[in-house]
């Protein structure tokens, strides 16, 4: 008694593609999301985020740093998750997207502000989503600039005269020009991946029950596994072929810079179709019918461009909006690509997102595996 | 693949006591069921009787909610995926691709079975179905009639042991009809066993055995003439003028149950053979000819149907 059979398998993987070979139709459409949601999404929507983590090197022992520092810890817009360090340590963090600014304050800050030198303090920012870093940046300047009101009294007051008493360089990394489509294009490959694949195998089996072919199937000695990798591997082509389209118009419609290796995306690209496809097959082996299906499909999609990070800045979300984001596989997805198309990352910065997309995987599928139903009862 | 049947395999179906409820509602009311090897068991009753629900439940589709038994020698219950690999079974309603070809069907089934001679079973059913010039049209495309044709093809392919066939012949025409029942009585004779479900009576004769439920439960099992006489109607025949005004006055004369029009003959039925016998006696004429025929299988099943209405109503 065989419990798994690749003959079996592959029986159901040469159907599906016959059937998807049929109809025409759901095949344009799958090439077709892509190419319009490129070409539709020539803006992005602004928001205005709180709580962005961000380093602080401070190499002034002044007491003007420190109210710097201070002034900075108290504003809900930055979040001092570390004083960092060393420059290495923060530019890993930076990298890594751990935090999305590092301040510096220079060695002599308060000698210099005190003699009216305007002393520089550098900003760099992960400019990979604009829309973050921003309005961060416009309220960094204006908090700094006050921070020193108080201090600045009697005769040091002639320092707050404009434009005031410091000077800003502001270094935007990864996305220097802070081009919005730098950030929604790679998202948008998350995006469309969830779109199409969750909805096209969320259909597959109640598809399967609505036409009565179900009763056939379940009547032959084919296993639930069989069935479900069966409907998978097909849509896993499927995606790569989305991929590569969103790639190709990545490069040549809107230039987004590609540092990173493009073999490292598709190495991982698997991992997430995987996770919409098992996730489809899930919603499909529950709903009763077309129609029930298409519909949860379309609760999972919602939140997977709302709250992942895609149109609205991640960390400008309420705190149980981000826990509930980090459920997803898109928003560890869209880092990732961010991360290694805009940032150059490797294998080893990407990893801390990988996991939860393959955990979320075997639970899909294992639910998906135990609700289908192996009798019409 | 296990191929070896259980010992004293001679009894292919055995089932005791099967039942299923549906919402609380009891669609198969514990039937027993006997069918040995190369038998054809015709199984018949009135729609929404029970019978799909009762071959979904032999081929483990449904689980029973009481019962035991055996199908090919394997528990119904707990040795469903041994049974599935034996039996063929042919759904009522038409459930192959209907966007795969023919071919396609049929290679894609043989493909799940593990078929060794994949290409060439392929080839010869297409061949004995007379389709292989077809071969490459959709399934959807074809004619009511030709889909139960290639249904149940496909569902031979794997050389079952059982064939369970539910509804195979509903809008075939006669002349396929007839070689469709040869076909099946060939294959009897090399030992497979088929049990069929039909609405038509001249296929329930052709059956060597029949069992007729109505309500989930069985009514009658034998051959045609078991069947026939388990029920002792009587039945009458009457030619002659008027018989519209004729048949209206039997219908409501005691011991009559059926007045059947038949051209230009009437068939009164009843089962209590004497008071049926007063009734008509008083009514008789020398205008009409009247006869006492042998009861058909038609009127003993409304026989059988009108009577089970009656128990199901009254509780
Ligand atoms: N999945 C189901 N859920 C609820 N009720 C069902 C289900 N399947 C069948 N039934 C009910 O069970 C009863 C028997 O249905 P079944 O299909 O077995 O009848 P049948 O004898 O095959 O009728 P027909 O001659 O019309 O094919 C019907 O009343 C039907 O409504
Ligand atoms: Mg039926």
């Amino acid at each position: 008694m065989s419990y798994f059979s690749f003959h079996r398998l592959w029986a159901m993987v040469l159907k599906e593609f016959i059937q998807m070979r049929r109809d025409r139709v759901t095949f344009a459409m799958m090439i077709g999301i892509p190419l319009l949601q490129l070409t539709l999404f020539g803006f992005a929507i602004n928001s205005d985020p709180r709580h962005l983590p961000t380093a602080v090197l401070i190499a002034d022992q002044g007491t003007f740093a420190r109210t710097l520092a201070a002034e900075l810890r108290t504003s809900s817009y930055f979040e001092i998750i570390e004083d960092a360090h060393s420059e290495i340590n923060a530019h890993t963090l930076l990298q890594k997207g751990d935090v999305q600014f590092v301040i510096s304050v220079p060695i002599d800050f308060s000698r210099k502000l005190l003699r009216g030198e305007k002393p520089e303090i550098l900003v760099e920012a992960d400019a990979t989503d604009p829309a973050a870093t921003g309005p961060a940046i416009t309220t960094f300047k204006y908090l700094a600039s006050q921070a020193f009101d108080r201090d600045l009294k009697g005769p040091l007051a002639r320092l707050k005269q404009q434009p005031g008493p410091l000077s800003f360089n502001v270094h935007m990394l990864y996305n220097p020009e802070n081009i919005t489509q730098y950030n929604i294009v790679p998202g948008l490959m998350g995006v469309i991946l969830t779109m199409t694949m969750v909805i096209i195998t969320a259909l597959a089996i109640t598809r399967e029950r609505e036409r009565g072919t179900m009763e056939n199937l379940l009547s032959t000695p084919v296993r639930p596994v069989e069935v479900m990798m069966g409907k998978i591997i097909p849509y896993i082509l499927v995606g790569y072929i989305q991929v590569t389209l969103i790639i190709l118009a990545a490069h040549f419609l809107f230039h987004v810079p590609m540092i990173g290796s493009l073999v490292l995306i598709y190495c991982v690209v698997i991992l997430f179709i995987a996770a919409n496809l098992a996730m489809g097959i899930t919603f499909s082996s529950i709903a009763k019918n077309q129609l029930q299906a298409s519909q949860m499909a379309i609760f999972f999609f919602l939140p997977s461009i709302l709250i992942s990070g895609f149109m609205f800045p991640f960390r400008g979300m309420p705190i149980w909006a981000q826990y509930i984001g980090k459920c997803l596989p898109i928003t560890h997805f869209l880092r990732i690509v961010r991360g290694v198309l805009l940032k150059g990352n490797g294998l080893h910065e990407i990893l801390p997102e990988l996991w939860p997309i393959a955990l979320f995987v075997t639970i899909a599928m294992t639910i998906g595996v135990k609700r289908y139903r192996q009798t019409l009862d | 693949m296990s191929n070896v049947l259980r010992p004293s395999s001679d009894v292919i179906i055995d089932v005791k006591g099967v039942t299923k409820r549906f919402d609380g509602k009891v669609v198969v009311d514990s039937l027993d069921l006997n069918v040995r090897r190369g038998e054809i068991f015709g199984f018949l009753g009135p729609n929404g009787s029970g019978k799909t629900t009762f071959i979904r439940m032999l081929c483990g589709l449904l689980t029973a909610d009481q019962g035991e038994g055996t199908c090919l020698g394997y528990n119904i219950r707990t040795e469903q995926l041994l049974i599935k690999r034996n039996v063929g079974y042919m759904t009522q309603r038409f459930s192959y691709y209907e966007d795969l070809s023919i071919r396609e069907n049929l290679d894609f089934i043989a493909r799940i079975y593990q078929i060794k001679n994949r290409k060439e079973a392929v080839e010869q059913s297409l061949v004995k179905l007379g389709l292989q010039d077809r071969s490459k049209q959709l399934a959807g495309q074809l004619s009511g009639g030709w889909k139960q044709r290639l249904a149940l093809a496909a569902c031979l392919i794997h050389n079952p042991k059982l064939l369970l066939l539910d509804e195979p012949t509903a809008g075939v025409d006669p002349k396929a009809r007839r070689e469709f029942w040869d076909q099946l009585h060939d294959l009897a004779g090399d030992g497979l066993t088929v049990l069929i479900t039909t609405h038509y009576m001249d296929e329930a004769e052709r059956c060597h055995r029949l069992a007729y439920i109505a309500y989930g439960k069985l009514l009658a099992q034998g051959t045609t003439a078991e069947v026939i006489q388990s029920t002792r109607l009587t039945t009458w025949s009457v030619t002659g003028p008027d018989l519209v005004q004729l048949s209206q006055i039997l219908r409501h004369k005691p011991g009559v149950e059926q007045v059947v029009a038949f051209g230009n003959t009437l068939h009164v039925s009843g089962r209590d053979s004497q008071l049926l016998e007063s009734t008509l006696s008083a009514l008789k004429t020398s205008s009409h000819q009247w006869a006492k025929i042998k009861s058909g299988l038609e009127d003993v099943f409304i026989s059988l149907m009108d009577t089970s209405e009656d128990n199901y109503k009254s509780k």
